[in-house]
C-alpha cells in the first residue's frame, strides 16, 4: 500500500496539521519510504495470533470513588495561551 | 425481540405516518447517554458535583496536562454492571477502554476513552409500557462506559468560544437500543422506560435539565416491510419533549424528501429547540475517522462471575417485577400497576401508603386523588405536600368507616391544602361518620313523621328510597354511616 | 575541584556521609563544568540556584544523620520529565515555556531520596530521535570526538543531553526515557551505563508521553553501581499510573556479586545482523569471552521474529503517539498559532509547534490507525509483539540473561543520518526488542572502536529482573576495565 498526495492531505488534516502544499510531495514520498518498509511484517504469518493487548501481566487495578483531586481552577487554566474568567478560550466554534 | 416488535407494527397501524403518496413507518434506535452516579469522575479524582465554579471539579488528569494517566473508579464499574443487569444484559466479564480520537476544545486529551470493540455489558433488552396499554421490547445493543467531554460556550463572546471542562471526564453509560422503535411517542416512552430503570437502581439520577441523561436518536423511514433507510442522526437531546418534536420533524422531512424524488444523506443533524427543527451542522463535518485503538494507558477491565453475581443478589425490585407482583399479590389492575411503578419515586410512596392496608383502595387513592393533585398544581411526586403516611392515615379512616369516602375527598382536599393530618381534620371539623344506630333512628323517625305523603309515594315508586336517603344525610350533615342508614331506612319504610 | 565531578555516584554518596565533603562543594564542582560545558548544549534549562538550595539542605540532613540514599547528590533529569516550578519542554516548541505544577513520580521519588537536581537535559523532541538532533532547542553534542577530528558527533538520542552530561562529568547520573532505545543507544555513544527496567517498574505519571505501551523511565550513570543505587530510588510502585506493577524493589546493589558462575547467558543468532561491522562482533565476542572466563555457560539461542520488531515498533509507537499527542492543541496549555476558524488554529499551532519528524510520526500513526488501515498496520503490528515477546518467554525457559551488543555502530556525525529516517530508525536495532516485549535491558560500556569511540554490550534480562542484568553487566564492567574518559575539550 502506498499514499498519494491526497491522502497525505487527507491524514494530516485528520492529524491537525498545516503542510504547505509544496511540502506534500516530498512528505507523501517519505511516508512512502517508511510504509513501504514496514510492509514487511505482511511476511509473518500471525494466524491466531493474538494482538498484545498489555505488556504487564496484572490486572487492571480499582480507585476507590472518594474526591482527591480538582478545586485549583488557577492551576487548571493557568497556563493556557488565552482565557477569560475562569474559563479556557478558543476561535469560536460554529455548530 | 424482533418478535415483539413485529407483532407491535401488525397490531398498531396507527404508528405509521401518512405521506402524499402512501404510509411510511419511522424506524428509531436511540443512544442514551446516562451520566453514572458517582463522587468522582470514571479516570480522576475530581468531583462529579453539578454546578462548579468554571474548571474547579478539574483535576490534571482531566485537563489533559503531559504526563497524566488515568485510573479506573471501582464504582463507575460496579454501577454499570448493575445497570446492565437492569438491562437485563450480557456482562463482559472482560471489556477493553479504547482511544476514540478526534479534535475539539472541550475534549482536552484529544481522544475520548470509550470501549469499542469490547463493550463492559453486551445484549439486553428493555419491556415498555406504552399508554393504551399495550407493551413493546427494544433491545438492547450494548453499554459501554466512557468519559464525557467539557462543555463549549458559544454565546459568551463574539469571536470567541469558551470552555469549561467541569463535565470533562465524568463517567458516562451509554446505552445503545436496537433500531427497534416506531414512533416518537415509543421513543419517549422507551427512554421514560430507560430513566426509571436507572433511577430504581440508583446508577443515574436521570436528570434531564442537568445534562445527567441525554439522547442521541437516529431517525429513518421506510416503506412498511422495506429494508432500513438512510439514517439521519440528532445529538444530544435533553428532554423528553425535544426527543419527540426531533423525531417528529425528522421523519416528515426525511418521507417529504424521498417522496419529492430525493435522497436522505446520512449526517448528524443539529436539533433545534427554539423551532422544534433539525438542521445540517453548519461546520460541516468531515467523514468522521475515530482511530479506535486500545488505550495503551489502561489494561483491559476484568472482573469474575462470583462479584456480577454477588452485584445481580443486591439488585433492588425493578418496574417490571413490581409490576407484575402488584398485579398478582396486590390485586391491582394492569394499569394502575404500570402508573404506579413508573417511576421509582412513585412506587415508593404508593408502597407505603399500602403497606398493611387495603392495597386496591389505597392504589386509587394515590393514582386518583393524589396524582390527580400533584398534576393539577404542577408538582413533582418529591414536592408532595403530604406525606405517604398522612395518605395512608386517611385510607385508615376510610376503612374503619370513620368518614365516608365521600367525605374523605373533601378531607384530602384540606389535607393536601394544609398538609395536616387526617384525623386532625376530621375532628376539627367534626366529620366523624354516625355510626350509632339510635341517632340514626331518630332522625329517620323524625323525617317519616314530618313526610307522610313522601312515605305514601314511595310504596308506588321505589325510587323515592333515593329521596330519604339524602334527607337522612342532609339531617346528619353527611356524618352518617351510608349501610347504617340504608339498613334502618329500608325497615322503617318496608316495615 | 574538578575531583569531585570525576567521583562516582557511589563514591560521592559515601563521601557525603564520610563528611568528607559537602553537598554544596559537590554541587558546585558540578554547576560550574556544567556551566562550562554549554557548547555541548546538554541542558534545556539549568536549576543552579535551585540545586544549591537543595544542595544546603542536604547538607543540614547529612550533617544530622537523617540523609536519604540519594542525599546531596547532583542529577540531571530530561526534559521529558514534568518538574513542579521548573520548565517542561520535551524538547518542542509546542511546550516552549511550559511550567507545571506537578512533578512526575520518578523524579520526586529522587528528591524524596535527596537527589539534586542541577538542570534539564536536551532530548529528541517528545522523545523521537536516536541523535538528538530533532530537539527544538538544538542538538546536543557527544563529549567524545574522533581522533584529531572536530567534527561533532551525535550523542545518540533520544536521552542525549542526558547521556553527554553524565559522559562529561557535568552530572552524576541523569534520568532518561526509553521508548526504543532511547536510554541504551545514547549510553552506548557516550560510553556510560544505561538500564530500561522492565515496563512498569518504574511509574510514567508525569512524564510527557511518547509510546505509552513502550515508554519507561531509567537511570543514566557511569557505573553499573551507580546505575543500580539510581534505579532503587526511581522504581516504585504508583498508584498513578494503572500500569505500574505492585511489587517491592528489591537493593540492587546487593544484586551485584561479581559473581556469573553456572548462569546461562543467552546469544541470539538473529542479532548477527547483515553488514554488521566486524568491530562490533568483535565487541561482542569479547563480551561473550569475559562472561566464559568469569565462569557462565553461552548458550546459542535463536529469537525468530528479531528482524520483525522494528518495523513493528515503527506502527506502534507513532500510532499511540499521534494519539499522545493530539492534546498539544494550543488550547490549555504551550504555543497557540492563531487561525481562521478553530481548525485552523489547531492546524497552524501544530504545524509551528512540531517540528519534522514529529509531523513525520504523528502522520504515520495518523495513517496506521486510520479507517481501512488499523487491521493490516496496528492490529498486524501488536500481533507481531506477541510474537516477539513468545520468542523471548521461551528463550528465558532456558537462559539467565541475554548478550548483545547495544547499537550496530558507535557515535556517528551530527547530520549524517538525518535526512534519512530508515537509516536513523536501524539505531534501535538491538533495543527495541526489549521494550515491545517490556523486558529490563542494560548497555554497558565494553571498549571501543578503532577510531577510540565507545561502544556498549547489552544485557537483557527477564521481567523484572533487574538484579540479574545489573548483575552480569557489573562483571562486564569489571572485565573491561576503565574506559578513558573524553577529553575536556569543550574547555579550552
Amino acid at each position: 500500500m502506498s499514499v498519494d498526495t491526497e491522502t497525505v492531505r487527507r491524514i494530516a488534516h485528520l492529524a491537525r496539521i498545516a503542510v504547505k502544499e509544496e511540502a506534500l510531495e516530498p512528505m507523501t514520498g517519505e511516508l512512502n519510504t517508511i510504509l513501504g518498509w514496514v510492509e514487511q511484517l505482511g511476511e509473518v504469518n500471525t494466524d491466531g495470533v493474538e494482538p498484545m493487548t498489555s505488556v504487564v501481566d496484572a490486572k487492571l487495578r480499582w480507585r476507590q470513588d472518594e474526591v482527591t483531586d480538582g478545586n485549583y481552577p488557577e492551576r487548571v487554566t493557568g497556563s493556557a495561551p488565552d482565557g477569560d474568567d475562569g474559563f479556557f478560550t478558543v476561535p469560536k466554534v460554529v455548530e | 425481540m424482533v418478535e415483539g416488535v413485529s407483532k407491535m407494527g401488525e397490531t398498531t397501524n396507527s404508528n405509521l405516518l401518512q405521506g402524499v403518496t402512501g404510509d411510511w413507518e419511522v424506524v428509531v434506535g436511540m443512544e442514551i447517554h446516562a451520566q453514572v452516579q458517582s463522587k468522582a469522575k470514571l479516570f480522576s479524582g475530581a468531583s462529579t458535583e453539578f454546578g462548579a465554579e468554571p474548571n474547579a471539579n478539574v483535576s490534571l488528569v482531566d485537563a489533559a496536562m503531559p504526563g497524566m494517566l488515568p485510573v479506573i473508579n471501582a464504582y463507575c464499574v460496579e454501577q454499570a454492571v448493575r445497570t446492565g443487569l437492569g438491562l437485563k444484559a450480557k456482562i463482559n466479564l472482560r471489556s477493553i477502554f479504547d482511544r476514540k480520537n478526534y479534535f475539539y476544545p472541550d475534549l482536552p486529551q484529544g481522544y475520548q476513552i470509550s470501549q469499542f470493540k469490547d463493550p463492559i455489558v453486551g445484549e439486553g433488552e428493555v419491556i415498555v409500557d406504552m399508554p393504551d396499554g399495550i407493551s413493546f421490547t427494544v433491545g438492547i445493543e450494548r453499554l459501554h462506559l466512557e468519559q464525557d467531554a467539557g462543555k463549549s460556550i458559544h454565546d459568551l463572546h463574539p469571536s470567541k468560544s469558551y470552555v469549561d471542562l467541569n463535565r470533562s471526564g465524568i463517567a458516562l453509560m451509554e446505552i445503545v437500543s436496537k433500531p427497534d422503535i416506531r414512533s416518537s411517542e415509543q421513543a419517549a416512552a422507551y427512554l421514560r422506560k430507560v430513566r426509571a430503570i436507572v433511577r430504581y437502581l440508583g446508577t443515574c439520577d436521570g436528570n434531564m435539565e442537568q445534562g445527567s441523561m441525554r439522547a442521541d436518536v437516529n431517525v429513518s423511514v421506510r416503506r412498511p416491510g422495506d429494508p432500513l433507510g438512510t439514517r439521519c442522526e440528532m445529538k444530544n437531546i435533553n428532554s423528553m419533549r425535544f426527543v419527540q418534536q426531533a423525531i417528529d420533524y425528522e421523519a416528515m422531512r426525511q418521507i417529504e424528501i424521498i417522496e419529492a424524488g430525493g435522497t436522505i444523506d446520512q449526517e448528524t443533524r443539529l436539533f433545534d429547540s427554539r423551532n422544534g427543527e433539525t438542521r445540517t451542522m453548519r461546520s460541516k463535518e468531515e467523514a468522521h475517522d475515530y482511530r479506535y485503538f486500545p488505550d495503551p494507558d489502561l489494561l483491559p477491565l476484568e472482573f469474575d462471575q462470583a462479584w456480577v453475581d454477588e452485584i445481580a443478589a443486591g439488585l433492588p425490585e425493578l418496574p417490571d417485577d413490581k409490576k407484575a407482583r402488584f398485579i398478582s399479590d396486590l390485586g391491582l389492575s394492569p394499569y394502575d400497576a404500570s402508573v404506579l411503578v413508573s417511576e421509582k419515586a412513585r412506587a415508593e410512596f404508593f408502597e407505603e401508603v399500602a403497606a398493611g392496608r387495603d392495597a386496591k383502595l389505597a392504589a386509587n387513592w394515590v393514582t386518583g386523588e393524589f396524582f390527580g393533585a400533584l398534576n393539577k398544581s404542577g408538582l413533582g411526586i418529591d414536592e408532595t405536600p403530604i406525606s405517604a403516611g398522612q395518605l395512608g392515615a386517611l385510607v385508615d379512616l376510610i376503612s374503619d368507616d370513620t368518614i365516608s369516602g365521600k367525605i374523605a375527598k373533601q378531607v384530602f382536599e384540606i389535607m393536601f391544602e394544609t398538609s395536616e393530618d387526617p384525623a386532625k381534620i376530621v375532628e376539627d371539623k367534626g366529620l366523624k361518620q354516625v355510626t350509632d344506630t339510635g341517632a340514626i333512628e331518630a332522625a329517620i323517625d323524625e323525617i317519616i313523621a314530618a313526610n307522610p305523603d313522601k312515605v305514601a309515594e314511595y310504596k308506588e315508586k321505589p325510587k323515592m328510597f333515593g329521596w330519604f336517603v339524602g334527607q337522612v344525610m342532609k339531617a346528619t350533615q353527611g356524618k352518617a354511616n351510608p349501610k347504617a342508614v340504608n339498613d334502618i331506612l329500608k325497615a322503617k319504610l318496608d316495615g | 575541584m574538578t575531583e569531585f565531578t570525576k567521583l562516582t555516584m557511589a563514591e560521592a554518596r559515601d563521601g557525603l556521609k564520610a563528611k568528607d565533603f559537602t553537598s554544596v562543594e559537590l554541587t558546585e564542582a558540578h554547576v560550574s563544568a556544567m556551566e562550562a560545558a554549554r557548547v555541548l548544549n546538554c541542558f534545556v534549562t539549568e536549576t543552579a540556584e535551585r540545586a544549591l538550595m537543595q544542595a544546603q539542605k542536604s547538607d543540614e540532613k547529612l550533617q544530622s544523620g537523617t540523609g536519604g540514599p540519594m542525599e546531596g547528590l547532583p542529577l540531571a533529569i530530561k526534559d521529558l520529565f514534568c518538574t513542579d516550578g521548573v520548565q517542561t519542554t520535551a524538547s518542542s516548541h509546542i511546550l516552549e515555556g511550559f511550567v507545571p505544577r506537578y512533578e512526575s513520580t520518578v523524579s520526586s521519588n529522587l528528591w524524596r531520596d535527596g537527589a539534586v537536581m542541577l538542570g534539564k537535559t536536551n532530548l529528541d523532541e517528545f522523545a523521537m530521535g536516536s541523535s538528538n538532533e530533532t530537539s527544538y532547542f538544538g542538538n546536543v553534542i557527544n563529549p567524545y570526538r574522533r581522533p584529531g577530528d572536530e567534527t561533532p558527533l551525535v550523542p545518540g538520542g533520544s536521552s542525549g543531553g542526558s547521556s553527554a552530561a553524565v559522559a562529561a562529568r557535568l552530572a552524576l547520573g541523569a534520568t532518561g526515557t526509553d521508548t526504543g532505545g532511547s536510554i541504551r543507544q545514547p549510553a552506548a555513544f557516550t560510553g556510560i551505563v544505561g538500564i530500561k527496567p522492565t515496563y512498569g517498574r518504574c511509574s510514567r505519571w508525569g512524564i510527557v508521553a511518547f509510546a505509552s505501551s513502550l515508554d519507561q523511565a531509567g537511570p543514566m550513570t557511569r557505573t553499573v553501581q551507580d546505575a543500580a543505587i539510581m534505579l532503587g530510588s526511581m522504581a516504585g510502585y504508583d498508584p498513578k499510573d494503572s500500569t505500574s506493577v505492585d511489587r517491592p524493589v528489591p537493593d540492587y546493589e546487593k544484586a551485584l556479586t561479581g559473581d556469573v558462575k553456572g548462569l546461562k547467558i543467552g546469544v541470539p543468532k538473529e542479532y548477527r545482523v547483515d553488514g554488521m561491522p566486524s568491530e562490533i562482533e568483535a565487541l561482542w565476542q569479547r563480551g561473550i569471552d569475559w562472561l566464559k572466563d568469569a565462569g557462565a555457560e553461552i548458550v546459542d539461542i535463536s529469537l525468530p521474529h528479531t528482524k520483525y520488531a522494528l518495523p513493528a515498533y515503527y506502527i506502534v509507537a507513532p500510532a499511540e503517539a499521534s494519539s499522545n499527542l493530539a492534546r498539544y492543541d494550543g488550547v490549555k496549555y504551550g504555543l497557540r498559532h492563531d487561525g481562521k476558524d478553530i481548525v485552523e488554529m489547531y492546524e497552524q499551532t501544530r504545524a509551528a509547534g512540531f517540528g519534522a519528524e514529529v509531523q513525520r510520526r504523528v502522520m504515520i500513526g495518523t495513517y496506521v490507525l486510520s479507517a481501512g488501515y488499523y487491521d493490516a498496520y496496528y492490529l498486524k503490528a501488536q500481533k507481531v509483539r506477541s510474537l516477539i515477546a513468545g520468542d523471548f518467554k521461551s528463550v528465558f525457559e532456558k537462559v539467565d540473561a541475554i548478550l548483545t551488543p547495544t547499537t550496530p555502530s558507535a557515535a556517528f556525525g551530527a547530520g549524517e543520518k538525518s535526512d534519512d529516517p530508515l537509516s536513523m530508525y536501524l539505531n534501535d536495532v538491538f533495543t527495541v526488542t526489549g521494550n515491545l516485549a517490556g523486558l529490563p535491558g542494560i548497555s554497558v560500556p565494553a571498549g571501543v572502536d578503532g577510531q577510540g569511540l565507545p561502544l556498549g554490550l547489552q544485557v537483557v534480562g527477564k521481567p523484572f529482573d533487574e538484579e540479574m542484568v545489573l548483575r552480569v553487566a557489573d562483571v562486564i564492567e569489571k572485565a573491561a576495565g576503565p574506559q578513558a574518559a573524553p577529553q575536556e575539550w569543550w574547555k579550552a
